[in-house]
This record gives C-alpha cells, structure tokens and sequence, in this order.
C-alpha cells in the first residue's frame, strides 16, 4: 500500500472505530515507503527499499488499556484487531495513571511533503553512492556512507471526534571519508525534506576535504580550551540536555532541573542569556509532524529556553493533572537560534581555540549535573589568530551542556541536523573553557 | 531501512534508552504457542532453494523466523507497560554472478517465498554491475535435519502475565520498604524460532530463549537536593524463567552480593535501596591513580568494548567506518604475531556454546555450529571473528559463526559471539586480591560508559564503589570514573581470580550497522586487578 490520502485513511480509521466495544477506542495508521543505500571500502554493500502500512488500535475500559495492531485493511481484519485490543485491554491490570482520550483537537497545518523525495528511484540512490565514492577516489581516499529516505504518512483518530492526517518525506545522507595511510578521517551529514536539495556529491566533498587535512595531528594537552562545535557536534549534547527535559522528573527531584528543598526550575535563569531554543512543528525548515505520538496531544510553538530563562519543561497529561500545570508534549523537532556567521567567520574572530567537527559516545556520567563525556571525531582542528593551523589528535571531553550553554562566546548560522530520530536546526556554537580531559589515539 | 517502532523506557539508565521493536502486537496466550510445524518450514524452505537454483544463484539460505518479545515495564506501585510482539517471515540470502542478494516476504506460501527467492537472485544480478570482488564464502558441510533449543527449565513466555506483574511490584514494594524514593523494573523476555536452510544440505530448526531483568533503584534527599540512583546488579541470561529462583547456591556474598546463575530480585531491591541512601553520604573520590578491583558484572561490560568490538573483522576491513567505526587491532598488528594485547595473564576466548549465555546457539545465521576459539593468548593479539565470506581475509578455512540477524526481515551479518577472559588456572579469592591493595577502588556493577571509534580511549563508571586501604575496605565512595587505553589498560591487568568467581555479565541490545541492528552478548571473567589506573572525579557544581 502506498501512501494514503487524508480520505481514504479516514475512511479506514472510521470503519475500525465503528467496530469498538468498549466505552473509549483509538486508531492510528502510520504507513509509507522507506529506501537505503549503504557503501564500505568504495563500493555498494547493501540497498533495499521497504513498504508497509499498519493500523494501530487501543481500547479502553476504564482504567484499562489494551494494544493491538495489524497489517491487513479488510473488514473482518478491521474487526479482528478491535476485538484483540478489547480481549486485551480486559486481562491487563488497571493503570493508575491512564488519562481520557482526548475530544476533537485543531492540528498546525504543515507542509512537510516533497515531490522529489516522494519520487526517488534506486538509481538516484545509487547516483549518490557513486558521486560520494567518485569524490572519494579523486583524492585517493576511502568512502563509506549511508543514505535513508523515507514517504510516509500517519493519521490518527479516536471514538471522542479526534482526527489527524500528515504526510512528510525525508533523507538523511552521512558520509565518512579515510585516508589509505589511516591517519586522516572526515565527515559529513545533509538531512533533508526535500531530496532535490541533497547533493551527496557536494558534502562529501567536504569530508575527503576533512579527511585529507585531519593527517598527522599533533597531540595537545588536555585540559580546558576554547571550542568551536560544528552544529553535528554540538546537537549531540544538546540533544542529551533535550531528552531529560522532563517536569516530572524535575518535580521528583530526580533531575538537573530540579529545585533545591522541591519543584523545578521553571523561571530560572540558568544559562547564557543569548541562549534561545524552542520547538514548533510548522518551521519551514525542519517541519514535524503535529501531535505527539504517545497520546495525539497538538505539537504547538513551545519556547524551552528563552533570555537563556527556563521556560518550559515536558509534562505529561497525568503528570499535569496532579501539579495543576500545563501539559506540554516532548516536542518533536527543535530550533536554536543562531547568529548570521558562517563557521569559517567564527573561526576568524577566534584568538586560540579548537574546531571540532563532531562528536561521538556522548554518555550520562551524573544526571544532577547532566555531566557527559564522550569524544571528538572525524576532523579536530587547532585554531590560532583567525586560522585554522593544524590538526589534532581526538580529545575526549566531559562537560555539561548546562556549564557550557554558560559559557558561551558566539553562535553561528543555525543548519539543519539529524538528531536522535528527528530533525533540528543548530547553530555553531564557539564555547569557553570546554573541559578536554584525555586523548585519544583514534583516528 | 525499516521503520521501526520504538519504546522509550525513561529511568533505566539516565536519559532513557530506545529499544527498537519489530512485528505485531499479540495477545500473551499467542506468545505461548509453538508457531509452525517443522515439516511445513523445510517444505517452504525448498521451493525457496529450489527457485532460487533456478533464477541463477550459486548458494542460497533461508530463514523462516518466527520473533516473540514480551516486556513488562513497572515503577513503584504501577504496571507502565505491557508489550507483546510477535513477527513471522522469512529472508532470504543468495549468492549470483558473485555477488550477494538479499530479499524477505512474510507471505509464507510457496508462492509468496517462491517470489521473494527469485527476487533476491534479481538483487544480486544488479549489484554484481558495481561489484570488484566475487563473494568467497568458507566451505561448511551440510548437517541435514537437526535441531537446538536453548537449555531452559520453564520458559519464560508461558508464565502467566499476572505472576510477573505481581512479581515486579513484590519488588518494588521491598525497595520502596526499604527507603527507596523511586523505583523502575523490568522484564524482557525474547524468543526467536528460527529454521535455517541453505544450499550446502542444512534445515536446522532452533527455538533461543534470552532474559533480562534490570532495575533501577533511586534515592532522593530533598533537603540537600542531591540523588543517587543504583540499579540492579543481575546480568542478561540465556535461560527461561528460572533464573528468577534467586537461588542461595547462586549467591556471591562479598562486599556487596552478586548473582551468578540465578538472581534474587527482591534481595537485590532492598539491598539497592540501602546503598542507593548510601551513597547520598558517600565520600567524593580524590582523584588519582588507583589499582582497580572489577567485579564480572562490571568488568562485562569493558571487555565488551575494548575487546569484543576491536575484534570483529567487519570492523577492521572497514566496513562499519560511518557508523560504529574502525579498530586499532589492524591485521598487521595480528600478522606480526607479536601484538601484544594484555599482560601474559590475560587469555580470552570466544565461545557460543556457553551455558547460559547470551550467544548460545547449536548454529549461527548461516549454518555454522557453535564453538570456541582463542581471540588472545597470553597477551598476544591471536584471532578475529569472522563470517563465512569474510575468514578467508585471515587465511583460515572455516568461518568463526559468528553472524547473526535480528529478525527474518534483515540481512544477517558479523555480530560479536561471547567474549570471555579465562580466570585464573591457581586458585585466588576476591579477599585475597582485595587484601594485597594498598590504594585502590573495588567497582560492582555496570555504569556509564563510552570509548572512541577506534576502541582505544575509554571511560567507565560503576553502580558501586569501595575504596581500599592497605588491604582493607574502608567504605564506599562516589564520583568514580576510571578513564585508560585499551593496550594499557589490558597490560596493566596483574591478576585474576579463579573460576570459583567466573560469572558472566552481558549486554541485551547491542546496536551495530546501518540500518541499525541489535544483538544480545555475554561476557564471562573473574574478578580482576588492574593496576595504576586513572580514576577522575566526576562531581561537578551547577551555578
């Protein structure tokens, strides 16, 4: 099955609803077509493409809830998943912490469909391959990469007059690039709606570019250093600091953004005060679907940090009903706000630094500070009056993105990253005493 | 790429993991039934070889799976979750014009997988267009009908629900009991029935069982702001539900108790809530060189990443460079017959027969019976693991079996077997050791931990930590991170209990390639001295 229009997926989604038994039911339809193309050592390992549409039901008694899904759209399927959702919602135990459905909702309308990925064919596909390993081969380096796109739909519906359609295409192409002497490694990433702004030609040049230049690196001292981090570098903190964003959490006292002596940190002031980030499913450049997957609560515009001010935090429904406080779903995208240099301007205004390109195992140390550590990788370089000098050996690092969102010096034009299974627009960030605490041999 | 559906698990572990989950939601009763006759798989499994022959291909396997997972997620008082899955299908993998092909259905007629061999073969077809190399597959004989069923007492999937959610809440209850703010435990329970078939003359039927029961347990002190979280100290088995008979022979009483072939849920709940409150007293660590006592369930988990991972062959030819990275242990490293990897105590060795174990098969994804082999000999770099089309890079005749795919639905490809360091041939007792410290940390348990992409930095933390003086435990500290080099780290090793203390820790979802698999591993040890060691303090003040 392709793609199902708003119609015809209503129409499904209305007959399985008829089917219901129980006092509440929900459906959703998710379905679409996914493609890959995978390459090592310069040349094509694997590629495959992947079709599948699947309806989802939930039934409610009460406090009881039971799930069931299938892949088969007649009308005894439609049924029989109905009555394997209602058998099961019977024999499970309650849920103390289950919440009505929700009635009607508006959705934000987005436009998040593009014709030239919803069209893609494996030659496309193996067109991107073969200009990154072109690239590659020019310069006598080794390519290895990845490329997924996806067409997809989802509408969901329930028994209370809730109903919501969204389409949405991406690809997600990343690249690294070695040397055959294995001294040098570089990368690069496009994440995309539209597949015809996708060059794999053009981005991975940038990584035989990184993977050239990153040869011979001269070991400095670990220790504190003024960073620059590529916005796929600094998304991979960000995104760690993002999913423990939670009030419940915070409230139980479990949290970096829990307040001494109880409650949170809502209010506070707690990080640079250029320091910006919000999420809102409509931005044109990283369009999201607009309603959370765990309950369809609406994805609106939610400022999570503004003034470098805590604004918000995610709570769930039960959790907003026991603290009298707003439900705010875990978004799905996310959007710092940047200045308008490029990374090379920011380079150029730096006295003494390090330019990172990425960075990799990022993992929780203590989450009363949301210390991590992890390691830089694929292009780190040494900067000095304006310039980059030369490259240097990995460093692993342990810092909090809390003590480094304090530190900040500037940011950069924000791009477009993949992150954590969405997408998000991240500017360059050049940070302050970035604490480096041992090196690593890796290349 | 396959969409997946994943589960957000929030509090196993800080900022939640993301398990993926393949196939159907079912009913309990479904995951207790046995699926499809044999006779019905291998007649299948036929028109799949037979099609495939005539479409052109040179070899070809199939394999009918049928993957079962049921996990039950609580905190405190509360069931969070119930999850059945179930997902049956078949992939199908040939070798044409020398090249691999690889096409799946879960349309089981003879038409549906008649259909999807030929498909595979037609993968193939195009892909030779781009290939260099013709595929080289290690020859393995056919070992005709035979099967394998992970040696379990009482499987797991056939235990009522209701037991195990009331089991799960018994130990919360005794956590909470015991001075516990929060607690959140689990049950994973994964099953796959596999039939295996291939060109060489194999139909091998195989029914694998796998547990993991991980909790964690969390301490909070308003008044000061701080917590502590300590989870539990189980390992992932491959074994049925009788690994939750907690039984007393199983026991390691020492400074903290451990949990060798079964597991005390409850005892451990109530010990972790003690410790946890601990440990919101503890002293912070003075940073500095330590000599280092790691306990299995600990030490798991570093040979996982500094050895197990470095190893895999695909990893060294380069074939997982974009995603999971390369290896330090270069084949010249290993033709040099010199490299030396770990002090000369330090052996280990890859095994899928172990008992227990995650990575017990009869057979791995491409009809290579289970075995062991040395990886490390005395300190020197000695042996990979190797798939069938890639051990002939090694000039070795016979493939490691070491592949593996996580559902029918995947191409299966190199996955890392058991990974184990032989203790200690005299024997040598965790006080012993402890008591021949002068300055050191005794680590428990499994904590944080990350090294880079070509396995040589690495840092790790704990779930407990004591630290010793003069031979003598003198109370628990926090804020421990160890930090070293993979070569140093390993030669810096001076010694090894016996095998009175060997046990075997694990991971149960172990990501690798793209689009991203996951696999399920043990790892055995006794406990071991390190020396030297760089320990960093991990406290850090927000403003």
């Amino acid at each position: 099955m392709a793609i199902l229009s708003r119609s015809e997926a209503r129409r499904i989604l209305d007959k399985t609803l008829k089917y219901s038994r129980a006092k509440e039911a929900s459906a959703q339809l998710t379905g679409g077509e996914t493609g890959n193309i995978r390459f090592a050592r310069n040349s094509v390992s694997t590629s495959g493409v992947v079709n599948n549409t699947e309806l989802m039901v939930e039934a409610r008694f009460g406090k009881k809830s039971g799930i069931a899904t299938i892949n088969e759209f007649s009308d005894d399927a439609l049924e029989k998943v109905m009555r394997r959702a209602e058998e099961l919602a019977k024999l499970s135990p309650d849920n103390p912490e289950a919440m009505p459905l929700l009635g009607e909702q508006k959705y934000t309308s987005v436009n998040g469909f593009a014709k030239a990925t919803a069209t893609i064919t494996p030659d496309e596909r193996a067109k991107a391959a073969a200009d990154s390993i072109a690239a590659a081969k020019k310069k006598k380096v080794t390519a290895a990469g990845y490329l997924e796109d996806a067409r997809t739909f989802a509408a969901v519906a329930n028994t209370k007059g809730l109903f919501g359609y969204h389409a949405s295409t991406s690809a997600n192409f990343t690249v690294t690039m070695r040397t055959e002497n294995g001294l040098g490694s570089g990368w690069a990433q496009s994440d995309v709606t539209d597949f015809a702004a996708m060059h794999a030609g053009t981005t991975s040049q940038t990584a035989v570019n990184k993977a050239v230049e990153s040869q011979k690196a001269r070991a400095l001292e670990p220790g504190k250093y003024t960073v620059i981090l590529e916005p796929s570098a600094a998304s991979g903190l960000l995104a760690f600091m993002m999913g423990n964003y939670s009030a419940r959490s915070a409230d139980e006292g479990r949290s970096f953004m829990s307040k001494k002596g109880g409650g949170n940190r809502i209010g506070e002031k707690l990080f640079d005060k250029r320091v910006h980030i919000y999420s809102d499913p409509a931005d044109t450049n990283v369009p999201a679907q607009p309603w959370a997957n765990s309950d369809f609560m609406p994805q609106q515009r939610t400022d999570w940090i503004e003034n470098g001010v805590v604004k918000n935090l995610t709570r769930s429904r039960y959790w907003a009903s026991q603290t009298k406080a707003k439900a705010i779903p875990e978004p799905n995208n996310l959007i710092m706000i940047g200045g308008d240099k490029s990374t090379a301007e920011l380079i150029k205004s730096t006295r003494r630094g390090i330019l990172v390109t990425r960075t990799w195992y990022i993992r929780m140390v203590d989450p009363q500070s949301l210390l991590l550590t992890g390691l830089t990788r694929d292009g780190t370089f040494y900067v000095e009056n304006g310039q980059v000098k030369y490259p240097i050996k990995n460093f692993r690092f342990n810092e909090s993105p809390i003590i480094m969102l304090n530190n900040l010096e500037e940011l950069g034009r924000p791009e477009r990253v993949g992150m954590w299974g969405f997408s998000a627009m991240i500017p360059a960030l050049k940070v302050r005493d970035f604490t480096f605490s041992s090196l690593s041999d890796a290349v | 790429m396959k969409r997946r559906k994943f589960l957000k698990l929030a509090g196993v572990g800080a900022g939640g993991i993301l398990l993926p989950l393949q196939g159907m939601a079912v009913s309990t009763q479904q995951l207790a039934t046995s699926g499809m006759d044999v006779k019905q798989k291998k007649l299948l499994a036929d028109v799949a070889l037979s099609a495939a022959r005539k479409a052109g291909a040179s070899y070809t396997d199939v394999r009918i799976g049928r993957y079962l997972n049921q996990f039950v997620l609580t905190r405190e008082t509360n069931v969070e979750n119930i999850v059945n899955t179930e997902s049956l299908g078949a992939g199908i993998r040939v070798i044409a014009n020398g090249t691999w092909g690889f096409s799946a259905t879960n349309e089981l007629t003879a038409d549906g997988i008649a259909k999807a061999a030929r498909q595979a073969v037609a993968v193939a077809k195009s892909n030779a267009k781009h290939q260099t190399k013709p595929v080289q597959l290690a020859p393995e004989k056919g070992v005709g009908e035979t099967s394998w069923r992970t040696p379990i007492k009482q499987n797991a999937f056939a235990i009522p629900i209701g037991e195990k959610v009331d089991y799960l809440l018994e130990v919360n209850n005794n956590a909470l009991k015991a001075g516990a703010s929060f607690i959140n435990s689990s049950l994973y329970l994964v099953n796959e029935q596999k039939y295996f078939a291939s060109s060489d003359g194999s139909y091998i039927d195989q029914d694998i069982h796998r547990l993991w029961a991980p909790m964690q347990v969390t301490a909070v002190d308003k008044k000061t702001g701080l917590f502590k979280t300590r989870n539990g100290l189980s390992s992932p088995v491959g074994r049925g539900y009788e690994y939750l008979d907690g039984r007393e022979e199983d026991k390691l009483h020492g400074q903290t108790t451990l949990y060798n072939n079964s597991y005390d849920m409850v005892e451990d709940a109530i010990l972790a809530a003690e410790q946890a409150k601990e440990k919101l007293s503890a002293k912070s660590i003075d940073p500095g060189k330590y000599d280092l006592i790691l306990e299995p369930s600990h030490l798991a988990l570093t040979i996982h990443e500094s050895v197990g991972h470095p190893l895999e062959l695909d990893r060294v030819l380069g074939y997982e460079a974009n995603y999971a990275g390369t290896s330090f242990a270069t084949l010249d490293k290993w033709r040099s017959k010199k490299f030396r990897y770990g002090s000369n105590k330090v052996n280990f060795f890859a095994d899928r027969t172990q008992p227990g174990s995650l990575g017990a098969v009869g057979y791995d994804d491409e009809g290579v019976a289970a075995k062991r082999w040395d990886l490390v000999k005395e300190g020197i770099l000695v042996n990979y693991q190797a798939t069938r089309d890639q051990v002939h890079m090694l000039n070795q005749p016979a493939s490691h079996g070491c592949c593996y795919a996580d559902s029918w639905s995947n191409v299966q490809f190199q996955r890392m077997p058991n990974v184990s360091l032989a203790p200690n041939t005299e024997k040598y007792s965790v006080k012993t050791m402890i008591s021949d410290v002068e300055k050191g940390i005794y680590i428990a348990g499994r904590g944080s931990y990350s090294i880079d992409q070509q396995r040589y930095n690495f840092q790790f933390g704990g779930q407990l930590f004591y630290e010793i003086k003069n031979g003598e435990i003198i109370g628990q500290v926090e804020d421990v991170a160890y930090q070293s080099n993979t070569q140093e780290f390993w030669n810096s090793c001076t010694a090894i209990c016996d095998s009175s203390d060997f046990q075997l820790g694990g991971t149960f979802f172990d990501g690798k390639g793209q689009p991203s698999q996951v696999s399920a591993v043990s790892h055995g040890s006794a406990t071991s001295r390190f020396d030297n060691i760089n320990v960093i303090n991990t406290r850090r003040k927000l403003s």
